[in-house]
Formats: C-alpha cells, sequence, structure tokens
C-alpha cells in the first residue's frame, strides 16, 4: 500500500527557539502552559542552534517492539503509534527502548508520555509554530521536498539561480 | 489561580531565611504584574532615600500573569530595585527563557532581601529553595562560566540569572543576565545584585504550569494578535529579517543617528555597521525568546582580530559602540557587545561613557597618562580594551565604571556626559527627532528609549500614524502618554515592547482576561499603565528627584545639529 500518512517534517534551521511548540502542546494535553509536559521537547543549543524534538512514529517501532502488554500499537492507517494506557502496566519499557528518548514517563498518571500527533487531525505544535520550522505534511510531500531543498542548496552552490 | 501563580517567595539573605507568601490579589488585579505589581511591592516595601547599594535595598524578580504562557511573544519579566546608577525605581526588563521557569517553580515574583554574610546563590526548584555557597563563582567569574558551573551543580534543564564580574565589583552600571545572553540592562542592577553578595538565582519548574481561566477565549486572544504581527512590516519582516539593527540606516537616514558622543547626528560611514551588513557578514541565525512571534534576537559572529560569538547586539548597543565610539569595524563592536554580556555590562551606558571618555580626550582635557591608552573617537582597540576594565575596574575602567555623569563631572566638564538624571540616552538625537526629547526629559529612570514612550514609531516609522518629526508640533504629548501607558501595561503583563508595533491596548485586555479570569477592557489597561507610571514617578520624587530634572543635556538644548546629515531639524 501507498503510504499516504502525513508527519510533523521538523526543519531546525528555521526553528527560533521560541517553544511555542511545548507551550501548545502542553496546553492541549494537560490543560496548562507546562514544557516539562510537552510531548515535544526544544533542546537550546549555543550559535541559535536548536532542535525541537518528538517522536517518529516509527514504522518498525522499538518502543512498541519493546511493549510486553501491547499497549504500544502502531496504527497503519494513520500512522500514529498510540498507547493503550489500560493495558499499559508502567514498566517503562518504551522509554529505555526509543533510541532517541522521545518518550518520557509520567509519575503522576502512570503511564508514558509521547507525542499522538493530536490525533491526527492538526497538530497544536505545527499549527501555532511562529516561522513553520514544524509543519504536518504528507509524509510522500515531505521526502519530496526535502530533496528539492537539497537540490537547491547544490544549485545555489554552483550558481544556480532561481528554479525554472 | 489562573494566569498568576498565587505565590510569591521572599527569600532574606542575611538571615538566610525562605518564606512562601500568598500573592496580594487586589494589587495583582491593579497592577498586574512584573514592571507594575513588582514595582507596587517594592515601593511599599523601601523607603526612596536609601543607598541603593545598602542592604535595605531589595531585588524583586517579577512575572506578569501572561509571562509563560503562550500569549504574544510573553516571556518577559522584570528585575526591580533602587538603581545606583542614577537612584531610580528601576525596573530593567529582560527576555530569554528564565521569566517563565520562575512562573513553573511557582512563583510570580521572588523578593531578594538583605546581603548575605558571603558569596550565595540560590536554587529554587520544585517548591524547595536551598541557599547555597558561591565561593568558587566569586572573584571575576563571568556569565557563560558561571552559568555552565550552576547547570552542572543543579539541573541541566534549570535556567540561570547571575552577574558577571561587573556586578561583584559594583560597576554602577553592571547588568544581571540571564540564558547567558538576555540582559535586564539598565539602571545598575547587577550591582544591587553584586552588593547582597548574590551571584546568582537558579530555577527549574518540572512540576508546575500556568493555568488560564479560559482556553477557547485566550487561544482567539492570541490569534488575533498574533494576526496583527505577521500583518505588519515591522514585526513580520524587518525585526526579523535585521533585529533591532535595521534602525541603524533608517535613523542614520532622517539624521538622528548621534555620532562622536552626539556632536554630529550623521554618521557617513553606518552602512557599515548596519542591520543589512550584519545579516550579510555576521548573523549566524534569528532567535526569539519564549513563546515569541517576532524572533528579532541575533546571534552573531565577529572576525578576524575581533573573532567571538554571542547574540546580539541591539541597535542601540551598535550604535554605542559604532557610531557614538566613531568605530566603524563591525566586528569591535561586536566583540564590545559580547564582551558585555559575558562580564554583565550595560551596552547602552558602556559604550556612552566610553564615548564621553574619548570626547574628553579629544578636547584635551583628559590624556594617555590618565587613560593608559590612546582613546580617541575611532580607536577600536582601545574600546574593547576599557569594556574589559570597566568590568574589573581595573586603570581607568575604575572611572569608567562610575558612568558618564560622574566621569564628566569629575573631570569639570559635566556637560560632555549625555545623560538625562545620570542615565545616558539611547540612539536617537531628540534635536531631530524631537518627541523623543520629551520621552527621555520625562522618563522616570532618566535617559531610556523604553520608559516614556517610544516616539520613533510615529515620527520614524509612521506607526501608528505618521508624525513629523522635525517639529514638535502635532499633538506629541498626547500620543507619548499614550505609549507610556500602554508600555507600562505590557511590561506589567510579561509582554514583549516589540508587540506594541502591531497590537495594542484591546489586545492585551483580551489576552488578561482570558488568561486571568478578571475582566480588563483596553481602558482599564490603559489606567493601569497611568497608575504604574506614577507610582515610579512618586518613588522617584521621594528619592530626591523634581521637575527641574525633567531636562535634557546643554548639548542638545544649545548646539544647533551640524549641517552634515539630512535633518532640517535644529
Amino acid at each position: 500500500m501507498e503510504n499516504t500518512s502525513k508527519l510533523l517534517m521538523i526543519t531546525p534551521e528555521k526553528c527560533i527557539s521560541c517553544g511555542t511548540c511545548e507551550l501548545a502542546c502542553s496546553l492541549a494535553h494537560e490543560g496548562e502552559f507546562r514544557p516539562s509536559k510537552s510531548r515535544i521537547s526544544v533542546y537550546r543549543f549555543e550559535m541559535g542552534v536548536t532542535i525541537p524534538m518528538t517522536c517518529f512514529q516509527c514504522d518498525s517501532a522499538a518502543c512498541v517492539a519493546a511493549c510486553r502488554t501491547s499497549a504500544l500499537v502502531k496504527d497503519t492507517e494513520s500512522g500514529i503509534v498510540n498507547i493503550n494506557s489500560e493495558k499499559c502496566i508502567g514498566c517503562r519499557m518504551c522509554e529505555m527502548a526509543c533510541p532517541f528518548g522521545n518518550i518520557a514517563y509520567n509519575a503522576v498518571t502512570k503511564t508514558p508520555m509521547k507525542c499522538d500527533l493530536c490525533g491526527g487531525g492538526d497538530p497544536e505544535c505545527a499549527k501555532y509554530c511562529p516561522t513553520h520550522a514544524i509543519e504536518y505534511v504528507p509524509a510522500d510531500a515531505a521526502a519530496i521536498r526535502k530533496k528539492y531543498d537539497f537540490a537547491a542548496k547544490i544549485a545555489g552552490a554552483i550558481g544556480g539561480e532561481a528554479k525554472i | 489561580m489562573y494566569g498568576w501563580t498565587g505565590t510569591v517567595l521572599r527569600i532574606n539573605l542575611t538571615e538566610g531565611t525562605v518564606q512562601k507568601e500568598p500573592l496580594r490579589t487586589d494589587d495583582a488585579e491593579q497592577y498586574i504584574g512584573s514592571r507594575g505589581l513588582g514595582s507596587k511591592y517594592f515601593v511599599d516595601e523601601v523607603d526612596p532615600t536609601i543607598d541603593a547599594l545598602g542592604p535595605e535595598n531589595k531585588l524583586i524578580y517579577a512575572t506578569g500573569p501572561l509571562t509563560g504562557t503562550m500569549g504574544v511573544s510573553t516571556g518577559r519579566h522584570d528585575i526591580i530595585a533602587k538603581g545606583p546608577l542614577n537612584n531610580t525605581l528601576a525596573a530593567s526588563n529582560s527576555g530569554g527563557y528564565f521569566g517563565p521557569e520562575v512562573k513553573y517553580a511557582g512563583y510570580d515574583m521572588v523578593i531578594f532581601e538583605g546581603k548575605a554574610e558571603k558569596p550565595v546563590y540560590v536554587y529554587a526548584y520544585n517548591g524547595s529553595v536551598e541557599i547555597r555557597d558561591a565561593a568558587h563563582l566569586w572573584g571575576g567569574k563571568n556569565v557563560p562560566d558561571t552559568t555552565d558551573i550552576l547547570l552542572a551543580e543543579t539541573d541541566p534543564d534549570a535556567k540561570v540569572s547571575c552577574i558577571g564580574p561587573a556586578g561583584e565589583n559594583l560597576v554602577l552600571f553592571a547588568a544581571i543576565i540571564n540564558d547567558k545572553h538576555r540582559a535586564a540592562g539598565r539602571t545598575g542592577i547587577g550591582a544591587v545584585m553584586g552588593s547582597k553578595n548574590l551571584k546568582g538565582f537558579v530555577v527549574r519548574g518540572g512540576t508546575g504550569g500556568v493555568k488560564v481561566a479560559d482556553h477557547a477565549g485566550f487561544i482567539k486572544s492570541v490569534q488575533d494578535g498574533r494576526k496583527k504581527i505577521t500583518d505588519n512590516p515591522v514585526t513580520s519582516a524587518g525585526l526579523p529579517a535585521f533585529g533591532t539593527n535595521v534602525l541603524v540606516n533608517i535613523i542614520n537616514e532622517v539624521g538622528g543617528l548621534p555620532t562622536r558622543n552626539w556632536q554630529e547626528a550623521y554618521d557617513p560611514e553606518a552602512e557599515m555597521i548596519s542591520g543589512e551588513t550584519q545579516a550579510k557578514e555576521n548573523l549566524a541565525s534569528a532567535k526569539g525568546c519564549s513563546g515569541c512571534v517576532i524572533g528579532c534576537g541575533r546571534v552573531e559572529q565577529a572576525h578576524g582580530k575581533f573573532a567571538s560569538s554571542g547574540e546580539g547586539p541591539e541597535y542601540e548597543t551598535t550604535w554605542a559602540f559604532g557610531s557614538d565610539c566613531g568605530v566603524t569595524d563591525v566586528n569591535a563592536v561586536l566583540k564590545a557587545n559580547f564582551l558585555c554580556n559575558d562580564l554583565g555590562l550595560d551596552t547602552i551606558t558602556m559604550g556612552s561613557t566610553i564615548a564621553c571618555a574619548m570626547e574628553l580626550t579629544e578636547k584635551g582635557i583628559i590624556d594617555r597618562a590618565t587613560t593608559g591608552t590612546d582613546l580617541r573617537f575611532g580607536n577600536a582597540d582601545a574600546m574593547v580594551e576599557m569594556v574589559e576594565a570597566t568590568a574589573y575596574r581595573t586603570g581607568f575602567g575604575d572611572a569608567l565604571a562610575e558612568g558618564s555623569y560622574r566621569l564628566a563631572d569629575s573631570y569639570g566638564h559635566p556637560e560632555l556626559s549625555m545623560t538625562v538624571k545620570k542615565q545616558e540616552m539611547p540612539a536617537y538625537d531628540p534635536r531631530a527627532i524631537q518627541g523623543i526629547g520629551l520621552e527621555y526629559a520625562t522618563s522616570n529612570r532618566g535617559g531610556c528609549h523604553v520608559r516614556g514612550g517610544y516616539t520613533i514609531s510615529p515620527e520614524v516609522l509612521g506607526l501608528p500614524i505618521k508624525m513629523d518629526p522635525a517639529t514638535v508640533e502635532g499633538g506629541k504629548p498626547n500620543i507619548l502618554k499614550i505609549f507610556q501607558d500602554l508600555t507600562a501595561a505590557l511590561s506589567a503583563s510579561g509582554t514583549c515592547l516589540f508587540t506594541s508595533f502591531a497590537i495594542g491596548g484591546d489586545d492585551i485586555a483580551a489576552e488578561l482576561t482570558a488568561a486571568t479570569g478578571v475582566t480588563y477592557t483596553a481602558d482599564d489597561v490603559m489606567k493601569i499603565g497611568e497608575r504604574i507610571y506614577n507610582l515610579e514617578r512618586l518613588f522617584i520624587m521621594k528619592a530626591g528627584y523634581t521637575k527641574a530634572d525633567d531636562t535634557l543635556p546643554p548639548r542638545l538644548l544649545n548646539d544647533p545639529i551640524p549641517p552634515a546629515g539630512p535633518s532640517k531639524a535644529r
């Protein structure tokens, strides 16, 4: 089957470090502005380099493979790796398994915290990002645009003007 | 509570005690927060006649109800104290990420009282507060090193606000720097922190958040405000592309760019230090404070013998180390700016004080025997050298550390200090842009462009209406007062002043109402701004200022602008 799902495309070069994504996410998921409970985290480095980090919704997800109770399941239609909190036993294996650190554990609710793409409709982080550093776009289009952006960089380096 | 956290933290450094108090909600409603509410607490608790560097002074970190929310560019906090540079009520505003973290740690305000016996830092996290020894940080540790050590000793996700050597050495215009690069710059509050033996304040707020009363209403008010920001050419194009340095060429073209300690008002070489030049030669990336939708912050690199990097400069900094010192090497300007951030100095007063010393030198009032260097206009090496000397009070730096007024006065030439109420005026010549003269003269904290009302907006940028800069006519006092009140209210809410290019009292009222659950109208907001302004004015009157002090330096009143520039005004 063709991959028709959308994904969060993050372009760190466009990020201005404002953390609006964290604020929007925590308001939607926790009912308050609280970056420490956001499902997306903004990491700021010197020279203005900032990397927003969130779940990639991997196709072969390490967290899903590690989950002994099938509480974590990849929904092939929406592309979202979902958590069924009723099945979750709080072992935190998913947190350990994720190679990117993109699952946190909420000790109060005793469930993992990860990006759920706000159900797949209109993720809050992308909706409010002021510079479009985070966009919610069809997966194939994202790949094509990335290829184009990189081609444009090469073109610029060898003197190419605007695209014809 | 909504918007506000409802808790004030009080730390007595003399006694080593920590106390949590409920927020005075009646005052919170009347003064909102940050510059407003922090000043209200300060005025209620501190005698205006105290020594600013004595233990009776207090240092109040204050946030607004919108700080730490997704409001329109609401990542700001104020630090309030009596400022040692000129004994005014100093509310020094800063951005970055520190203010929001104070809220997430559970506090609207943190009040530091007394003086610690030995150097300390304070770490507040998740309801706990520790006063810790800072002996290993005291004695000249700069801001980046101090910040790195404090993060390593506490929590890598914590936020740090601290002083560098300038604050320790009681330089009268020392700044408090947060997030390594963001300054609560003016009036010398860094020296107040230093006088308390307080090296740094570290906060971490993992368990707290900021709630708003009306989610849907708040999001709508944010979306409405953001639309105005994106529709406005200054906030959507000029500031993101060039930062505040977009003003170098604009102000120079109206003949209002003070040059060589304000002897001229036009710099024929301004292009070499302009925002456009910096964007081409030095800019690494744009940066925004917490929740910012503008992104005016600069991350820049200096090259050649001044190779260095960091954040900034702002327009006023570029001007102070550039045109005002007659320096055309943009890399030297950047280097001086980064040094100020690292050492904890206010860039406007630092550059202006060096410019004043340069004029004293060129007029033969002081010489190399006094300064130890060839401190003439345009000498970039000497300028950079003097920044470091000031922070450590070595050699002639000890005299510069007192600011330009005391420096010029000590040589019998106070008229060469370009100050109002002993604080240096920033980068706009009121002879060419006349409304800003009224602003400088009446600002409650002396020479300053962000207190009395930024008339550059109507007089030069044409926002919200175009006014002729070359005249005092056209209702300028009225618009000045509107700006005074709006500015005070914006700061009180935790909002960045740059939003005021695009949004007004009605927008802030809508955000505040939805956030706090207290109903505010645009009229309420403006009235609160006026209340804050009057509160500050009453304090400085009790501190000894009179209306005779509401004036400009004699150069601006008596000397016409030299005819070289485009300004026809005199």
